[in-house]
């Protein structure tokens, strides 16, 4: 795109320009109002999620029962794929298949300019964040517009989302009003003058700018949250509405849907469609669930396109330990209960999966090459808690740990590091007590030394980070060792 | 209810050995009270967790066949720690495995399988939840992640704690959400770390307790090394120490 023309949508900044996880949470950390935002939305989410999965007698059966599904899905993954072309053919869809966003974008572009389209309106969908999918059109000449309530927020302030489900979780209405105020009527029917901070009014002000958009367009893209393989079957899941307007409006649909999001039958839905809105909103049920089986003459879209998209999926699926990530279905439960999420949001992991399912998929769909994503895996204390709400039972930390043992293979590979250096001591003192004996005459000596004291500050690599905002306890001056060789040994072994 | 004088080995745990005798001592003196025979293999040294949650699993194999090596003869292993323990029964296994030593796997599950976490050892094979403990002193108790979700020591902690006469228990609010430990963690990620211990902190601070009791010592470290670099006055206290302090003995932090 060359630099002089104007652009038709609001300009996004870019993920590219967000340092490595450790140093891209310090502005976040510093962001009071953001943290207050995040603590009170996941706190209120959470409450609602347990209560909801409380209801249901065999929630974890149903769980166990999703694993599966998606399990088995992946290791037919091959049969149920060709199966599903077969049936959404049959039905009259136009299936694509994409290896990578760059492929799926340029199908959608070429689509849109066949129908001679210059603008289209979508879905709020996870699969067109991964590729980019505005952006590449933007730079074809074709607007993207957003109508989820969130996404547009984040669209027209100029922003990345933050949340899987809830993308401007990090705004707060009167953030939300100031936006809508100045870039509204540059896009678009503008705002009301004088519309205050009130939820309602709000919603009101983006209502009637996205009407023009929904009965103008002649195109809709979307995601989709299910392929049914053999009815050929398109779900999509929405709390809105503005999705059910995209879905029945435009005369043209594009759905772009990773090929892991396929079910064997339409039986095995009724599992998913009790987890995923109790997991996701804390709602019994979502109040919007559309059903696509290929074209119906006089009902909802006419052309109907669905785009198969790879990108990174099949080598995820190539890894025992890893593949489980793709049983995910966007729910976002773990990104609420995650307490590293909930202090620092979503921008700091520097990809549109943010969380703790940002951190396995992230370097997983993208490789290791860069950085910010060898830094990811590394982003969560293990504390488990994703793992006791993920409704598809994914391992969390068996994976975030699996994926650190290939970071560190990786920076090995390379060159011998420090880390990699203390590693190797440790292993050789904790291979055998006499060893570790061996070292403790260091930590008896600074107990000595420090006798019964607190350690502050300190300017020493790596425990200087530690000791910037705790103190840490002096060593003692005699180890359990000793002591129970004073004490006990004797009799005993 | 096991006979009198079984042979209980102790896995102290590293951390424990050189930073905080105190809590195996206790553990020792608590199991001799309920008339176990406690064994202390010299050979023993660490789960391997640093290593193997860093992404060093070659560095962390000897752990392994170190533990199998202390630890294969004895019917009983109790350890002091839910995230230890956690470790020998979650990571031990796998590691062998991807060392793809069937051997060493074999003898690893087998062995994890008979480690316990001392509240599992007391409740479930010594069968008791008053260990006739006194400890006369407001307590507040912090489940940490690893005895929760990996080791799942359930509700065992406070059973016992509750059975210990003197002792007043506040509840902790957010008391589930981690501390921002994490092992390499709070070293890689210090700033998060740090806004997650404060945020434990804070919560402590606020049930006026003079005591945090845990059965994790780096937990307690952790959260420990703020509330005293905030002049809180706040102890810690590893769970095995109040379940040890008794009327003749009240055990001092």
């Amino acid at each position: 795109m060359s630099p002089t023309r104007e652009r038709l949508t609001p300009e996004p900044p870019s993920w590219l320009g967000i340092p490595p996880f450790p140093e891209a949470v310090k502005e976040a950390l510093g962001k009071a109002e953001q943290r207050k935002n995040l603590r009170h939305a996941t706190g209120t989410i959470r409450a609602k999620r347990v209560a909801r999965a409380d209801e249901v007698d065999n929630w974890e059966e149903l769980r166990t029962a999703a694993a599966q599904i998606k399990d088995r899905v992946g290791r037919h993954l091959d049969d149920y794929l060709v199966q599903a072309e077969k049936a959404m053919t049959d039905a009259g869809v136009t299936v694509h298949w994409a290896r990578d966003g760059k492929e799926a974008n340029r199908i959608v572009a070429d689509i849109a300019k066949a129908k001679g389209v210059d603008e289209v309106v979508k879905i709020k969908s996870m699969a067109t964040q991964e590729i980019d999918l505005n952006e590449a059109l933007e730079a074809e000449g074709i607007a993207a517009w957003e109508t989820d309530l969130a996404e547009l927020i984040v669209q027209l302030g100029h922003d990345l989302p933050s949340h899987i489900l809830v993308p401007a979780i990090h705004r707060n209405r009167s953030e939300v009003r100031e936006i809508f105020r100045t870039e509204m009527g540059t896009y678009g029917t503008p705002a009301p003058a004088g519309v205050s901070d009130n939820p309602e009014e709000l919603t009101a002000a983006a209502r009637t700018h996205l009407r023009d958009k929904f009965l103008r367009s002649k195109m809709a893209v979307s995601g989709g949250n299910f392929i049914i393989a053999d009815t050929g079957t398109l779900v999509i899941v929405e709390s809105e509405g503005n999705g059910r307007m995209c879905l029945t409006l435009p005369e043209t649909l594009v759905s772009v849907v990773g090929i892991e999001k396929l079910l064997p039958t339409i039986e095995d839905l009724e599992v998913f469609l009790k987890l995923l809105p109790r997991s996701s909103t804390g709602e019994r049920m979502n109040p919007y669930t559309s059903f696509w089986t290929g074209v119906t003459p006089g009902d909802g879209p006419q052309d109907l396109h669905v785009i198969l998209l790879d990108n990174g999926r099949t080598n995820v699926l190539s890894d025992p330990v890893g593949r489980a990530a793709l049983r995910c279905i966007r729910c976002s439960a773990c990104l609420n209960i995650c307490p590293v999420y909930e202090r620092v949001g979503g921008h700091a992991y520097g990809s549109m999966y943010p969380g703790p399912i940002g951190a396995i998929l992230g370097p997983q769909l993208r490789g290791l090459e860069e950085e910010r994503d060898r830094a990811l895996p590394y982003a969560s204390t293990l504390c488990g808690a994703c793992n006791d709400v993920c409704p598809v039972r994914i391992p969390f930390t068996d994976i975030l740990v699996h994926l650190r043992h290939k970071v560190a293979e990786y920076k090995s590979s390379k060159h011998p590091t420090v880390e990699g250096g203390i590693m190797k001591g440790a292993g050789w003192v904790m291979s055998d007590g006499k060893h570790l004996a061996s070292v403790q005459v260091a930590s008896r000596a600074a107990g000595k030394l420090y006798r019964g004291k607190w350690i502050g500050p300190m300017p020493v690599p790596l425990a200087g980070r530690w000791l910037q905002a705790r103190d840490v306890e002096a060593p003692p001056t005699e180890t359990f060792r000793e002591w129970w060789k004073k004490n006990r040994e004797g009799g005993q072994k | 209810m096991l006979s009198p004088g079984t042979r209980v080995a102790l896995f102290a745990t590293c951390i424990n050995d050189t930073m905080k005798p105190s809590i195996p001592i206790a553990t020792v003196k608590l199991l001799e009270r309920l008339g176990c025979t406690v064994v202390y293999p010299s050979k023993q040294t660490c789960c391997g967790q640093i290593m193997t949650n860093t992404g060093y699993y070659k560095d962390a194999v000897p752990t392994v066949r170190n533990y199998v090596d202390s630890f294969g003869e004895f019917d009983y292993i109790v350890g002091p720690s839910g995230s230890c323990v956690g470790s020998v029964r979650e990571q031990h296994a796998m590691l062998a495995r991807w060392a793809k030593d069937a051997p060493l796997e074999e003898a690893a599950t087998a062995v994890s399988g008979r480690t316990y976490e001392l509240t599992e050892f007391l409740v479930d094979v010594l069968g008791v939840t008053d260990v006739g403990a006194y400890f006369p002193h407001r307590v507040t108790y912090h489940p940490t992640c690893h005895s929760m979700r990996i080791t799942k020591v359930g509700d065992r902690p406070m059973q016992l704690l509750k059975a210990v006469r003197g002792i007043d228990l506040v509840d902790l609010p957010m008391a589930d959400q981690c501390c921002g430990f994490g092992g390499t963690f709070s070293v890689k990620n210090p700033d998060v770390s740090i806004a997650m211990a404060s945020d434990k902190a804070r919560h402590v601070r606020s049930t006026d307790a003079e005591y945090l009791v845990a059965g994790d010592q780096a937990c307690l470290m952790n959260i420990g090394g703020v509330l005293h670099r905030q002049r809180s006055g706040i102890k810690t206290i590893h769970l095995a120490e109040i379940l040890a302090s008794t009327e003749e003995e009240v055990w001092v932090a």
